[in-house]
């Protein structure tokens, strides 16, 4: 009878991600086992297209980019994060709802508006940061130096998602009684006592969902780095997702199929390593 | 004092440069593409609408905004219709692998759209469901309906159990309790999905474009347009990233204090 409830209500939800997500997902890997070459002729050729996809060296490449882009960004913004967090007033005042909904501004543009906006803004023709640039004597152009494409695209994420890291340690913050500061203002704690023995115990909770998140949306961001530089100049700033697109626009589909499923194959496991210590911290915190 | 005035100073300044990249954008959208390719200049010299002009001027705008609308409000009512049941569920029951199945639900939210754009649409071709609103809103579903599974989940966990218990002892019947009793208990949680639930249909973009063509053009797509002719039109790609901003602006004062809880996946 229970039981007979509970499928009841989750029916509905597994019928529609059944068709969207698993569907889908079989035929992925089911294109990922052919030689299937825009569809015309399928031959099944076992893992033939996984060999080939871990050794195309533009798809290492991509994974290392990748990598080295989720851990700037994440070892940026989470220091940040805290930090800023500090700075805003604990008691609820109208400056604090200001603050509060500036700082959801970038979180709640759509990310291709971002890629946008971070494109007009760094275009040497009619951008203003390299306006900036040369007046501190650097010449900036994103569109054909690698280097500053890369780091331009580091700046956007930072832009991006630092108010996501604040708003999540703001609110681990909020979550610390008072009392536990004035005790250890009693004690004479240090201000970095305080911080490693009160303040960071509490926020752990916290910054794992951060960086949960941070590391899903990071391996998964598309829009905003297509409209930037689309992986370019060259492949400076080809992320794995950019690749992946790259891959499925080529007719070779038993190929792309196979580095999808690499692809997703990386995030899951990161992600789940992440959600299991979520989920730990989460049941000792309650 | 002095460090409270130290803070403030910090908030200001981080606060300040998290503006200027939206002010440009706000700025080119109201001048002339003449001034914004001859000269930089940080308030416009000419002030002008005209860009905006032409996109509430122009069919293809106009349709492509209520398109959007349509699948976007579509894709949240069906998200809303599936997920509150199933998160009831996930809160109040325990089930043979419970957890193993949340997990998988999360996975589809980090699936990257780029690894499913194609079998997706050769799914949604053979189903029909190609340059039309419904497909759109259903393939949107498979980030929207996890996301919103995960923040019900956190919402209706914070609500004792106990609750539920009173309400049958009292008799109300389940669709009576829930309809009177617990809906409201949630009615923020609620808002929260539906807000995150839209905003994440409206920003994406991968999908959205791949599954149609003709017919049905999200905001996306007619953007690439005037990205892609010759000489681009920057007042109104500034202008259309501004009104694309505003749907978000507004709400967000709605929901900002359950954005966190939003943001964090109901987990904080």
């Amino acid at each position: 009878m229970k039981n007979m409830r509970v499928l009841f209500l989750l029916l509905p939800a597994l019928v529609i991600m059944f068709l969207i997500a698993v569907v889908p997902l079989i035929t992925v890997f089911n294109y990922s086992l052919l030689d299937l070459f825009a569809g015309t002729f399928a031959e099944p050729v076992g893992w033939q297209n996984y060999v080939s996809t871990l050794r195309d060296p533009a798809f290492m490449s991509s994974i290392k980019k990748q990598f080295l882009f989720t851990f700037i960004v994440i070892l940026i913004e989470i220091p940040l994060g805290i930090g800023l967090a500090f700075t805003l007033p604990k008691q609820k005042t109208s400056w604090s709802v200001i603050a509060l909904i500036l700082l959801g501004i970038p979180l709640l543009i759509p990310w291709n508006v971002v890629g946008i906006m971070w494109r007009v803004f760094t275009r040497p023709d009619v951008g203003l940061l390299p306006v900036i640039m040369s007046k501190l004597g650097v010449v900036y152009n994103p569109a054909v130096n690698g280097g500053q494409a890369w780091w331009t695209m580091v700046a956007m994420d930072v832009w991006h998602w630092t108010p996501l890291v604040i708003l999540l340690s703001y609110a681990g913050l909020n979550s610390i009684p008072q009392e536990f500061y004035q005790a250890a203002k009693i004690d004479a704690a240090s201000i970095w006592s305080t911080f490693r023995y009160i303040t960071l115990p509490k926020l752990k909770y916290v910054l794992v969902i951060g960086l949960l998140l941070r590391v899903m949306d990071s391996f998964k961001m598309y829009d905003e780095t297509f409209l930037l530089t689309a992986g370019g100049p060259g492949n400076a700033t080809e992320l794995l997702s950019i690749y992946t697109a790259k891959a499925a626009r080529g007719s070779n589909y038993g190929f792309s199929s196979a580095v999808s499923l690499v692809y997703l194959f990386i995030v899951i496991v990161l992600c789940f390593i992440l959600y299991k210590t979520v989920m730990s911290i989460g049941e000792a915190s309650k | 004092m002095k460090s409270n005035f130290l803070k403030y100073l910090v908030l200001v300044i981080y606060l300040s440069l998290l503006l200027i990249p939206i002010y440009w954008m706000l700025n080119i959208s109201l001048k002339p593409n003449l001034e914004t390719q001859t000269k930089i200049t940080y308030i416009p010299e000419t002030l002008t609408f005209e860009s905006y002009g032409k996109i509430f001027g122009s069919n293809q705008w106009r349709l492509t905004f209520l398109q959007t609308f349509a699948y976007v409000l579509l894709n949240v009512g069906i998200v809303m219709l599936v997920s509150i049941p199933a998160a009831y569920a996930f809160s109040r029951h325990d089930f043979w692998a419970k957890n193993h199945l949340f997990f998988w639900l999360l996975t589809n939210r980090m699936a990257p759209g780029a690894a499913f754009a194609l079998p997706i649409f050769i799914l949604f071709s053979e189903l029909r469901l190609t340059d039309n609103v419904l497909g759109v809103s259903l393939a949107h579903c498979m980030f929207n309906v996890p996301l919103a599974i995960w923040i019900l989940e956190g919402f209706m966990s914070s609500i004792p159990k106990q609750i539920d218990e009173t309400a049958f002892i009292d008799g109300y019947g389940f669709l009576g309790f829930f309809r009177k009793i617990f809906l409201p208990l949630i009615a923020p949680g609620l808002g929260v999905t539906a807000f995150f639930s839209f905003m994440f249909s409206w920003v994406e973009l991968l999908l959205s474009t791949t599954l149609t063509s003709v017919k049905v053009k999200p905001i996306a797509a007619t953007l690439s347009i005037s990205l892609s002719a010759a000489g681009w039109d920057w007042g109104v790609i500034a202008a259309a990233g501004v009104l694309t901003m505003i749907p978000g602006a507004i709400v967000i004062y709605f929901v900002r204090d359950y954005m966190v809880k939003g943001f964090s996946l109901g987990r904080v």
